[in-house]
Formats: C-alpha cells, structure tokens, sequence
C-alpha cells in the first residue's frame, strides 16, 4: 500500500470500529517509516471527527462511537510513546475522572474519544474516584484541565467535595475545572464554582479548547 | 391508560415533551390526566412539564423507588454501587431494550466498555414466576454478571398510583 491508501483505509477502518485493521495500518505506516503525527493528524483525528460529526447529525449512535474509539485508542496505544518522542505538542491535558460513589462512565468515555480525536492528550482516573485522588493526579500530570463526571443526582454533590479539596490543596486556580453527566446543569455547574460545563461530548471539546484559550491568553508574556 | 413507547426510557431526554404532547391530547378527552411516569432520567424536565399543565406524576426518581422503596434501593446500592438493576419488563425485554439498544448485539467486544464496572444485577421481581426468573437469569449472564433476587411485588406501585388517582377523588 502507498502512504495515501494507508492513510485512507485508516480513516475508513477507524470510521467503523475495525480494531485490530486499524492497528495494522498503524504498524505497516510506520513501517514504510510514516510519521506518527502523520497517522494521526492526517488519518485518525479527521476520522473521529466526522465520527463526532456523524453523532451530532443523529447518523451514528453511542456504540458505533464507543466501537470508533477503541479502534482509535488501540492505534493511540502504539503512537503514543512515539509521539512523545518526537515532541509533538498536544492541544492539551486533560484528566478526567467519575466521582466518588459513581461506577458509570460511558458519558466520560465518550468524552474521552472525543478529546483525543480533537488533539487533547487524556488521563483518565476511571471511575469512584475520591476527591484526594484528583488532588493527588494533578500534582502528579499538572493538567490544563480537570473533568468532574457524575451520573446521578445522589453523587452529583462530590463536585463540591472535589472543588473543596481542590482549595485546600492550594491547586485550584491552577487548573480549569469542568463538569458534566446526564443531570449536570449550567446553573448546577456555576453553582458549585466550576469553570466550565457542557451538555455532550462535541460541546465539551469546544469548551475546553476555548475555556484553554482564555486561560492562555490572560498568561503573561 | 395511554403508554407511551418504552424505549423513551433509552432516550430519556425526550420523555417530558412526549408526555406534554400526549397529556396535552388527552386532556380534551378526559376530566383528569395523571402521569405513569416516575422522574425516569428527565433529572426535572417532567415535574416542569407537571407543573406547566397542573397535573401531577408518579413520585420517586426511577420505576425502582416504586417497586422497592427509596430507601430499600439506596440499601442496594449502598451495598454495591456496581448494581445493575432488572424489573420484570427489563428481564422480558433485555436483548431487544438493553443488548440491541447498547448495541451488543453487534459489538460484544463493547461489554466491559459498558459493564465492566458493575458487579452485580438485581432483579426486583414484582411478579416472578419460572419464566421469568430464567430470563432474568438469562440477562444477567449475557452481561456477565451474577443475578440477586429482591422480591418486591406491585404493592409500592400500587399504593402510589392509588394515591395519585385518589387524591383528588375524596
């Protein structure tokens, strides 16, 4: 295959979940020593893209999305190092993470793809994760960003629990805090002081790139 | 009474403006119109819908408040937050409302992506019988997971509906 077809079967295969066809483009475009960041920029982030774009339009549906991102993350786990490597600078970082007391993340999944289809590099904590541990991962990954995911109105109170401990740790104004999940609210949002809240997965990639760019604009040169 | 489509409940973003049409439609009808619906995932927008058109809804936040008490489940999930909850039209209807709509169907490999945090089904069994403890066994192993049995009868629904029905009665 020509660098081109590689390229394009693996935007085609990455569109429709083929896990393990998507890794051995990966392998065989790096073997005809294609550039990591070409694979990504130029066949996996458009590919998720229009993913994302296909859901916004009602064209494709949770699973097809979910299956569209493991197949990116299973290639992700091959580039990734390689990238690092070659220094190519993320849009951002983004920790992300499902309150304590909640075991559901699909919604954060999704996310998720959509935050690595957009450029972002993602840390996720998973699910059930205390307040100390979110301290604890930003002083470890020092984030851009920090996502608070909660899926039920009896967890939803942990954003403050974590915005809490985000102050006692002296950590919080040097990370952007978002929030979301099915019952999560603009109004629920500002009132527990986070800085950003979207309603889905394509809203919250929007926000946290222009939630970024302010931040980085208020920097001092 | 006036069902709406079940699979709403996938979809529970859509609930409360089906029900403002329906309600709506079936007020011209009838002299009271009251809501089978309990929150169902509308996390308000159905009490607004209640609110708007004066009329009132089953109380609780899911189908389960009804079937087991409130305070029964939070036991439940309070045991083990990984709790998957079964009822009995849930257990009948599992591959099409559950697996199809999750697309397992087409992708098992999206299992754990799905459940991989949950350890755990509970089935609140209001009417259970052979058939039906053998599809709800039947769901729980298709995701994986070991089936517990709570026995909860219609009695919470029904003294619910009886009080919605009634109140404005006597």
């Amino acid at each position: 295959m020509t660098p081109e077809e590689i390229l394009q079967a693996l935007y085609d295969e990455t569109l429709v979940g083929n896990a393990p066809r998507v890794l051995e483009l990966t392998e065989e475009g790096l073997s005809v020593s294609m550039e990591p960041q070409t694979l990504l920029f130029d066949a996996l982030i458009p590919s998720l893209e229009e993913v994302g774009a296909r859901f916004e339009r009602g064209d494709f549906f949770v699973p097809e999305m979910l299956i569209a991102g493991r197949a990116m993350a299973g290639a992700m786990e091959r580039l990734r190092p390689l990238l690092a490597e070659t220094g190519v600078q993320t849009v951002g970082k983004f920790l992300m993470g499902t309150v304590k007391g909640d075991v559901h993340d699909i919604g954060k999944n999704l996310v998720n793809i959509m935050l690595e289809g957009a450029g972002f590099e993602v840390i996720d904590l998973g699910v059930q994760v205390a307040p100390e541990k979110f301290v604890a991962a930003i002083d470890e990954h020092q984030p851009d960003i920090v996502g608070f995911s909660a899926f039920l109105t009896t967890t939803m109170p942990m954003f403050k629990a974590n915005m809490n401990a985000l102050e006692k740790a002296g950590i919080r104004d040097s990370v952007i805090v978002m929030v979301g999940g099915a019952p999560v609210t603009q109004e629920y949002a500002d009132a527990v002081g986070a800085d950003g809240y979207a309603a889905d997965a394509s809203q919250t990639v929007k926000a946290a790139k222009r939630l970024l760019q302010e931040k980085r604009s208020k920097v001092p040169a | 009474m006036h069902p709406l489509p079940p699979l709403l409940h996938n979809h529970p973003e859509r609930i409360a403006d089906e029900v403002r049409t329906t309600a709506e439609r079936l007020r011209a009808s009838y002299e009271r119109v009251v809501i089978g619906y309990a929150d169902c995932g509308t996390y308000g927008a159905l009490d607004a819908v209640c609110a708007d058109l004066g009329i009132e809804r089953l109380p609780g936040l899911h189908c389960y408040d009804l079937y087991a008490g409130s305070e029964r489940l939070e036991r439940i999930f309070d045991e083990q937050p990984g709790t998957y909850v079964l009822t009995d039209f849930l257990a009948r209807s599992f591959a099409r409302t559950v697996l199809q709509e999750l697309g397992l169907d087409r992708y098992p490999e999206l299992r754990d992506t799905y459940f991989g945090h949950y350890t755990r089904v509970v089935w609140l069994a209001q009417q259970p019988d052979d058939e039906l403890r053998g599809l709800a066994e039947q769901a729980a192993a298709s995701i994986g997971l070991p089936l517990t049995v709570v026995e909860t009868g219609d009695v919470g629904l029904d003294r619910a509906l009886a009080d919605l029905v009634g109140e404005r009665a006597g």
